[in-house]
């Protein structure tokens, strides 16, 4: 044993934004490889979401009428998506705690790394779920009939807008992951925002139908205003959104919100990986 | 001599409970030192202070020249841990989890893979390398955990108890390792709840109880402390107890102990084997039936009784319960 050592001198020809790079793709690989093999992980992450659709699309699609014999399911299609990357977050913060609790977190915080690394990558990684998340909803959406009618740079704008919310609300989940004390409390604080944010949105039904305090929650809720500019990126039903600030300027509003979640939360979330314990 | 750790009157204060109170520390370079106490005496405390993983209420620490609050980068860069939890990912195969750790410790990629195969050779993990890590045995995550806190040959490595929930089997086998990492120079400061680990692994012991020292020495100082081996009998009925110990009381080189509970009569004894035969004969002589004789070397127990005069106690202390939530930060 122990008779041959690679000397393992530090290659040190690396500026240290090249550093920061390859560590932050070391990070993401762990976690794509995690997620690709953990069998529940995948499946709730990817299942979930064409089972809402199927569910909404051919079980409640038929009791909302969302009026002037508009397709339900077009209108459906861009809320879901929006409801699926938030949805995804309550994944985020589970997994984070999961980390910290065995002791992995440990080990990444003695390396002499940036330790902003650590979180950056894993915040790629979980792009990378959500690309994969959101591709396989497209292609059941387009499998019930879900179509886009806009020239294909305003599709993909609409996508950009989803992918942008969906790294805004990560940096939430990931920040709330590394603030709750067990895996336990992680599993109920994922998701205890997710839900009331979801359904007060104009992901499933129009909001003109909610009584006025409702209605102004929802218009401002960041849900509603990803989903609404998703409609019109794609050109799908557009209904029941009334002449407030917030519908007129949805895709503004939409980029507005992510743009400041990730200015607070990755900020907050770097902060409380790097901190020291008093 | 120089140190590779040297700490001065470390405290450290959860929620205002003290779990560690002016602990002095020091670590001669390429030496093993066995930090040893009960669950909740503050080991992984210590160790997390001097790992950089959180900052002592008051005191000061060097490791490999560095200060650990001012200089964390640079003691990073020289110190390796493994702790309680393996801190390695069940989803990854053995050598992806090292050549992960290697790509983060700046290892040039062919290096880095040159590096986690020696590894894997040299803890007898080569055939279970391409395996995800939900098909390993305990001991076989220890051992990665071992490595994978090796894999850029740190000159300071920090084991914080490494054999428990191990079987002795598993045990052994870790020993053999760190025993064998010590023949490289490597420095360790190691903690450990059992006596007989410390005694195997360690030049030097350190006793701590209730986060503070309560002994320093080599292990034969420590034993010679604590007065020997201890020669124990358990008797068939708690009646005969006192008669016991007053038969074995000339062999006693201190004093004798007695739990009815047990039935058992303990004589911390010095003289090695030669011992027993003249235990049995004056137990015969006395007309004292036993159930059980036995010649031990001393446990934790032992030596928290002789040094402390209680035994060693799991204390729910502070510095238990935050190590859960040791992702957090404040």
């Amino acid at each position: 044993m122990m008779t041959t050592t690679t000397p393992t001198s530090v290659d040190s020809h690396r500026p240290p934004l090249g550093w920061f790079v390859s560590d932050c793709v070391a990070i993401g690989k762990r976690q794509i490889k995690t997620f690709l093999r953990s069998p529940s992980t995948f499946f709730f992450a990817l299942f979930q979401p064409v089972l809402f659709v199927l569910l909404f699309s051919f079980v409640f699609g038929g009791a909302i009428p969302i009026g002037n014999g508009l397709n339900y399911r077009e209108f459906l299609l861009p809320g879901i998506f929006a409801q699926t990357v938030t949805f995804a977050v309550a994944a985020a913060t589970v997994g984070i705690a999961e980390d910290a609790q065995k002791g992995i977190m440990d080990r990444f915080r003695t390396l002499p790394v940036n330790q902003a690394s650590v979180m950056v990558g894993r915040s790629f990684s979980e792009m990378v779920e959500r690309i994969m998340v959101i591709s396989i909803m497209s292609l059941t959406g387009l499998v019930v009939g879900w179509r886009t009618h806009t020239p294909w740079t305003q599709v993909l704008g609409g996508y950009g807008i989803y992918l942008l919310f969906a790294y805004a609300l990560t940096w939430t989940g990931l920040f709330v992951g590394l603030t709750v004390p067990n895996v336990q409390v992680a599993q109920t604080a994922g998701v205890a925002w997710v839900f009331p944010l979801t359904f007060l949105s104009n992901v499933f039904v129009p909001t003109k139908g909610m009584p006025h305090f409702l209605q102004v929650f929802a218009e401002w809720n960041p849900i509603s205003s990803v989903a609404l500019a998703g409609r019109q990126q794609f050109g799908n039903p557009v209904v029941g959104v009334g002449t407030s600030w917030p519908t007129q300027h949805a895709a503004l509003l939409a980029v507005g919100w992510s743009l400041t979640l990730i200015a607070v939360f990755s900020t907050l979330a770097v902060r409380r990986f790097k901190a020291k314990r008093d | 001599m120089t140190l590779a750790i040297e700490a001065r009157g470390i405290d450290k204060t959860f929620d205002g409970v003290r779990a560690l109170v002016g602990i002095d520390l020091d670590v001669e370079q390429g030496t093993v030192v066995g930090l040893l106490g009960p669950n909740g005496a503050g080991k992984t405390t210590m160790v997390r202070i001097l790992s950089t993983l959180i900052l002592p209420t008051a005191g000061y620490a060097k490791v490999a020249g560095f200060d650990v609050v001012t200089q964390s980068d640079e003691v990073r860069k020289s110190i390796g841990l493994t702790g309680q939890y393996a801190a390695v990912d069940e989803f990854l195969t053995g050598r992806e989890n090292l050549r992960m750790f290697g790509s983060l410790y700046h290892l040039p990629g062919k290096l880095a893979k040159a590096r986690a195969d020696e590894l894997l050779e040299q803890f007898s993990l080569t055939d279970a390398a391409d395996r995800t890590l939900k098909t390993y045995s305990g001991g076989m995550r220890r051992r990665l955990d071992l490595a994978a806190s090796l894999i850029a040959t740190p000159s300071i490595l920090f084991l914080d108890e490494p054999t428990t929930g191990l079987d002795p089997r598993s045990r052994l086998g870790m020993w053999e390792v760190i025993n064998s990492l010590v023949a490289t120079g490597t420095t360790v400061l190691l903690t450990t709840q059992y006596l007989e680990e410390a005694d195997q692994l360690a030049s030097r012991i350190v006793v701590i109880d209730r986060g503070a020292v309560i002994a320093n020495g080599t292990s034969d100082e420590l034993k010679t402390q604590v007065g020997g081996d201890r020669l124990e009998v358990v008797m068939k009925d708690a009646q005969s107890l006192a008669a016991c110990a007053d038969a074995l009381r000339p062999l006693a080189s201190s004093e004798i102990v007695t739990t009815a509970v047990t039935r058992t009569v303990v004589a911390p004894v010095a003289g090695g084997s030669a011992v027993l035969p003249d235990a049995i004969r004056a137990l015969d002589a006395a007309g004292i039936q036993f159930a059980d004789i036995a010649l031990r070397r001393p446990t934790l127990d032992d030596v928290f009784l002789s040094l402390t005069g209680h035994v060693a106690e799991e204390e729910e202390a502070a510095s238990g319960k935050k190590r859960r939530r040791k992702g957090a930060g404040a």
